[in-house]
């Protein structure tokens, strides 16, 4: 038996864009602290979406996060990765050398470590977050990752690095990133995803290559945006009576009804197509578990939908 | 390039400035955040043209859903375009192709080596694919070098393009530019000077590896890796002139005024902001940009406030319990009841995200004179017939019109607009 979700010290949110991964990250940072966890929540692709879901008026209206945590909410650290800065953090860490970027000929150095050097971006990202997790400043890191379509050349940095570089600092970083980011209780990566089509079908993907290219487990699968079923089995039955004859709906005007029932049946169709890719994702995913999030209908972006979605998976998950 | 307009211009009516808009360009560029339906439009745009147009047609995309690309008769892998059956009517050919970034590269490396064996030896460099992969966006690159390709071959009178899932959204634009830059640099040089000095003049490696840049890469990476990339970088440098050439002629073709972008949003808080981004960019980059499209829209039955009345007294009506006890018409009648409340509170539920979609809509602040909308189907768009109804709005009257209170009038035509049925998936 594996830590439950939250007490494992590194999650990794992914999904395909546009899918919620930003609240949800938000929202499961926002248990733990809840629960009276010192949490570190940090974006890897900083588009302001994770500062957003955190409170705030607009995703391009926030103050920026920057890579120096800054408390958002009692117990509830954000940050934005910044591979350049976590780069000259692990040169400063590691080589003792300080001036490294301040020095003229060194700059070159860095440059090259940084923009042409293979891996070396990805390692500090996810290096980063792992030494996070390894140092326990934090009782939990959340990071709001990077897309289905590039998360997976970040997990296998490290074994890229081992494939590549025979030798030198970064190449021994590599063994305990590996440990960490292996370890089921430690790490645990989590996949969201609408139900449509594409979404679910690079989570699917995803998991597979996860599974097998990766040493990193997937904790969990969120399913976001449910639609609830309004009929009942019977009321279904009454509802496609309506379709062909609106003036069941009970209105004086006809024609009126008749929209009415055509925009609901429209909803109708769409919650089909969601079920048919719900259980084309269930079937897929196996025993891990997935978490079910509902269409949140009356609740703003932002902040009151993160703590929406923490409530919900709050009692989906058990946390 | 550009000098060929493509046939029938005018020969079609305008309806609402989106055919003028295809009819000028010879690249319809599609761009806008993850998950928006960026793929399903530039498709829609390409069917289009293709039906309405006597034109050659391309839709070049980078990941579009199995079932669609099924549909279109999509092959599998590489680059090669393959031919789409169109109905009698349509007046030109559309043709499909899927990006592939590894046959792209290699292409590109045998275009541009010196010779067929410096082009062996990179292919097979263990750091050319891992480097391919991720440096220099070099996904963003190979996508808009695979474009200026398709476009000077001059087999197309348009080539409709959907862009990569960029980390950063304008990753793309940049990517010509960045791998010119790259190539000049002195750190390339710099990388590979000492490899770069023939046997006689050895020693003098010597002083160059005392140097503090070496030292550290060396520490950091280790010598042999270090060895590893410059060498490979060496052979690459091989392909200097060539690819700085490309990568300013992708650049310049970017900038033609032939050259249309289409942004493509959701009403949706993130989506939106993404593509008001975009748009500055564009603007700022003094790219054109054709239309707009928001994509997903809730028809305007949902904003229409005698249906929202309506709806909420359906909503508010009492069900007794008791009918459920009772047998024949009065159960039947408590079920129905049930079914009318429940058809109110949906349709509320739905009204209440036309609302948010509405006030997004009005908090945008700056949109290109086409801005088109395209309604929410009731089926996924994965197949030819599916597609046409997109291209249907993309192409109708209604599309073309902003929703500001336009359908608060319930005796309006027809609160639906719709044609045909159909969902817009990515």
């Amino acid at each position: 038996m594996v830590n439950a979700l939250l007490d494992r010290r590194l999650l990794l949110i992914t999904g395909k864009g546009g899918v919620g991964k930003s609240t949800v990250a938000a929202a499961l940072g926002w248990i733990a602290a809840a629960q009276g966890k010192r949490v570190l929540l940090c974006e890897f692709e900083p588009k302001g979406d994770l500062a957003f879901a955190l409170g705030g008026v607009g995703p391009r209206n926030q103050e920026p996060l920057r890579f120096v945590p800054r408390e958002v909410h009692p117990g509830l650290w954000a940050m934005a990765m910044d591979p350049d800065e976590s780069l000259k953090e692990y040169l400063r860490l590691n080589l003792r050398i300080p001036f490294v970027t301040r020095i003229g000929a060194l700059s070159g150095v860095f440059d090259f470590l940084a923009n042409a050097a293979p891996g070396v971006r990805e390692i500090v990202t996810i290096g980063k977050v792992a030494f996070e997790a390894k140092q326990r400043a934090y009782d939990l890191v959340v990071v709001d990752a990077t897309a289905t379509g590039h998360i997976l050349g970040q997990l296998r940095a490290p074994q890229a690095i081992n494939e590549l570089v025979g030798a030198g600092l970064i190449r021994s970083q590599t063994s305990w990133i590996l440990e960490i980011l292996g370890d089921p209780d430690v790490t645990g990566l989590v996949i969201t995803s609408t139900l449509e089509e594409m979404p679910v079908t690079e989570s699917l993907a995803l998991l597979h290559d996860v599974d097998t290219k990766t040493n990193v487990h997937t904790a969990c699968i969120v399913a976001n945006r449910i639609l609830p079923a309004p009929f009942t089995v019977a009321g279904e039955r009454v509802f496609r009576g309506m379709r062909t004859d609106a003036s069941r709906l009970g209105l004086t005007d006809t024609r009126m009804a008749e929209a009415i029932v055509r925009g609901v049946a429209l909803t109708e169709d769409l919650r089909r197509q969601r079920t048919e890719q719900l259980a084309r994702l269930v079937a897929g995913v196996g025993r891990i578990p997935v978490a079910l999030v509902p269409e949140l209908f009356d609740v703003a972006a932002g902040l009151p939908m993160t703590r929406d979605v923490a409530s919900q998976l709050r009692d989906e998950l058990g946390l | 390039m550009g000098g060929s307009a493509p046939s029938g211009r005018a020969t079609e009516p305008t309806l609402n400035g989106f055919d003028d808009v295809v009819a000028s360009s010879g690249v319809i560029i599609v761009c806008g955040s993850g998950g928006v339906g960026k793929t399903t439009t530039a498709a829609a745009i390409a069917l289009g043209a293709a039906e309405r147009r006597a034109s050659r047609v391309l839709v070049l995309t980078i990941d579009p859903a199995k079932r669609l690309a099924d549909a279109l008769g999509l092959k599998a892998v590489g680059n090669e375009a393959s031919r789409v059956t169109l109905g009698p009517v349509a007046k030109g050919e559309l043709s499909i192709a899927m990006l592939d970034t590894s046959a792209s590269w290699d292409d590109l490396v045998r275009a541009n080596a010196p010779d067929a064996s410096t082009a062996d030896k990179i292919l097979v460099n263990p750091l050319y694919r891992n480097i391919t992969q991720r440096f220099v966006q070099s996904h963003d690159y190979i996508a808009m070098e695979r474009l200026y390709e398709l476009r000077a071959a001059g087999d197309y009178d348009l080539i409709v393009i959907d862009t990569p899932p960029s980390r950063h959204a304008l990753d793309f634009l940049d990517a010509p530019s960045r791998m010119s830059d790259f190539f000049s640099s002195t750190l390339l040089k710099w990388i590979t000077l000492p490899y770069r000095i023939g046997g006689e003049r050895a020693g003098r490696l010597g002083y160059l590896a005392s140097r503090p840049f070496y030292q550290i890469a060396d520490r950091i990476l280790g010598s042999d890796f270090l060895r590893d990339i410059a060498e490979f970088f060496l052979l690459f440098q091989s392909m200097y002139d060539g690819f700085v050439q490309r990568a300013d002629a992708v650049s310049a073709l970017l900038r033609e005024p032939t050259t249309t972008f289409v942004v493509v949003s959701t009403l949706e808080p993130a989506p939106l902001s993404e593509a008001e981004f975009f748009l500055n960019e564009l603007e700022r980059r003094k790219l054109s940009v054709g239309a707009m499209v928001l994509n997903r829209t809730l028809p305007p039955v949902f904003s229409d406030a005698g249906a929202i009345a309506s709806a909420r007294q359906l909503a508010q009506e009492r069900v007794g319990g008791a009918d459920r006890s009772g047998a024949g018409a009065g159960a039947a009648s408590g079920e129905l009841a049930r079914a009318r409340k429940a058809v109110g509170e949906t349709f509320l539920r739905f009204a209440s995200i036309a609302g948010s979609q509405t006030s997004q809509e009005l908090r945008l602040a700056r949109h290109p004179d086409v801005v088109l909308r395209v309604p929410l189907m009731d089926r996924p768009i994965v197949d030819l017939d599916a597609l046409t109804g997109v291209v249907e709005h993309l192409w109708s009257e209604e599309a073309a019109t902003r929703s500001t209170g336009r359908h608060t009038d319930s005796r309006s035509a027809d609160l639906m607009t719709r044609k045909k049925p159909g969902t817009a998936s990515s």
